[in-house]
């Protein structure tokens, strides 16, 4: 099957990017060095196309109920403009994928990106179909999108739900300076926004969904715009231009969860306690896993992820042993890195609870040789 | 995008690059295999006095992003490692023909069967 391209593939080749498979799309993951892109992230402000991540659309005078059903959180909390982080779990209460979830101003148009301004509504506007936004990883849009219609036939509920990854482009600008590049392209309040708070600004004369969030650890901004704007948009941000690999390494320093390597449906499913993610989880709410997912709290976790340092000499990769101190294996390393700020090897990792404890020593099996790591606690960095 | 190939050394397919001086080769991989490889960050070498052999792994390179594994151009023994690596592994970056070396190797064989450096840019090409 052919690779999926992100409207700027031309724009980054001609930048010199080096592109990697992910997800079934063919994306940048290096521009000029993976520790230059991760120092401007961390020092000033970066951009990333993030072109890859599904967006799909819910809109009708059910999709409260539908999103509240499918996903962990409680969507009901979100007023226009807010967004939340949440999971999608099966029925055992296992991750699928997991999203964040922006409520978009009521409207029956449908669109997230040629609204009015989110500013000039009372940001509780109740009139209308409540309209809700969320971005699934990459590659996975198209069975969220089958999940979702499939569950709103059973369940027979009023909603509109499409899939608009092909319509739209996601770019990230992520930094100490971020908020200020990006209230330099817009005359709307973007600044005025808080953590996971987002809204319609005009950029370029084209209007944007901006969202406080991001997967660096850092402040910034992700933004939605349309596909056939990308280009202009991505040219307003004279910053370093940033790759997939710097995208990963500054997200194990924060601690964040990459899908399909930190949690794996198919070869390694996980609930989110056990991903350190609970905080997703609302059981007051109805959704499907939720059963699951108390009885996992009622009875306690026997494996938890947890952030460790290398301190012999190597570098920990996903899919290396973790042993106890007596060569046992224990567990996996899910995810691992040099860290370009801390200038020491990290990783990520299931373990048994009792291995859990930040300064437990363990063992991370590199090509054959034991090499000592400590349990720290996560994130790794002092984060957003 | 154009790599320096230095003409004064032969290549392996694997990207090693091999200099003989005075009977002792140096070893060290080549600028593209850097480039590729991206930021250098971790090298693990044989010790000195440790056999190698000819096409065979003799260590790792290690990026942010990669593993690689680092293969003996030719068979001999170590007679020295440059130490500096273990420190600064951006040096195999910087300059991978110069400061960025890896090995010297006391060769019980000659560098015959190794690539020119025409017949290494042809292959990268």
């Amino acid at each position: 099957m052919p690779l999926q391209t992100p409207p700027l593939r031309g724009i980054h080749d001609e930048r010199g990017a080096k592109f990697t498979e992910f997800g079934g799309w063919d994306m940048p993951v290096e521009f000029d060095s993976i520790r230059t892109e991760h120092a401007a992230v961390r020092e000033d402000a970066g951009i990333f196309d993030v072109s890859h991540m599904g967006q799909i659309h819910v809109t009708g005078p059910d999709a409260t109920a539908l999103m509240q059903r499918l996903t962990t959180n409680d969507v009901s909390e979100l007023a226009i403009g807010d967004s939340q982080y949440a999971t999608i779990t099966d029925e055992d209460g296992t991750i699928i994928d997991d999203t964040v979830i922006y409520r978009l101003p009521n409207e029956d148009n449908g669109s997230p990106v040629d609204t009015s301004s989110v500013a000039e509504s009372d940001g509780n506007d109740l009139e209308g179909e409540p309209t809700y936004l969320f971005v699934p990883n990459a590659g996975t849009d198209e069975a969220t999108h089958q999940r979702w219609i499939d569950y709103r036939n059973e369940w027979d509920l009023e909603a509109t739900v499409d899939n608009r990854t092909d319509e739209y482009a996601m770019f990230a600008v992520q930094g100490p300076n971020a908020v200020e590049l990006v209230a330099d392209v817009t005359d709307d309040p973007v600044t005025d926004l808080s953590r996971f708070e987002a809204t319609n600004a005009t950029i370029d004369g084209v209007d944007c969904w901006i969202a406080r969030t991001g997967y660096t650890g850092e402040d910034g901004f992700e933004l939605i715009v349309p596909e056939t704007e990308a280009e202009s948009i991505w040219a307003q941000f004279d910053c370093q231009p940033c790759g997939l690999g710097a995208r990963d390494t500054l997200r194990i320093e924060a601690g964040l969860l990459l899908a399909g390597q930190d949690f794996d449906h198919e070869s390694d499913p996980r609930t989110p306690y056990e991903a350190g993610i609970g905080f997703t989880v609302d059981l007051e709410t109805e959704f499907i896993g939720r059963d699951a997912l108390a009885q996992v709290k009622a009875d306690g976790l026997e494996e938890q992820l947890v952030g460790f340092e290398l301190i012999d000499r190597g570098v920990p990769r996903h899919g290396y042993d973790i042993t106890n101190t007596e060569s046992r294996v224990i567990g996996t390393v899910t995810s691992g890195t040099m860290s370009p700020t801390l200038e020491q090897a990290l990783g990520l990792g299931y373990v048994p609870v009792e291995y859990a404890e930040p300064g437990t020593t363990l063992q991370v099996v590199v090509r054959g040789q034991s090499k000592k790591a400590r349990v720290e606690p996560l994130p790794f960095i002092e984060t957003q | 995008m154009s790599f320096d190939i230095p003409e004064d050394r032969q290549y392996l397919e694997s990207h090693e690059w091999a200099h003989e001086t005075d009977g002792i080769v140096r070893v060290g991989i080549s600028d593209f295999a850097q480039d590729e490889l991206g930021d250098v960050v971790f090298v693990e070498l044989p010790d000195e006095g440790d056999s190698v052999t000819q096409n065979e792994e003799f260590g790792v390179v290690e990026s942010i992003k990669a593993v690689s594994d680092l293969y003996a151009p030719v068979s001999g023994e170590v007679v020295a490692v440059n130490e500096d690596l273990f420190n600064a592994p951006e040096l195999v970056n910087e300059d991978p023909f110069g400061e960025g070396w890896m090995l010297e190797i006391d060769p019980d064989d000659d560098l015959e069967e190794l690539l020119s450096a025409g017949e290494y840019e042809d292959q990268i090409a």
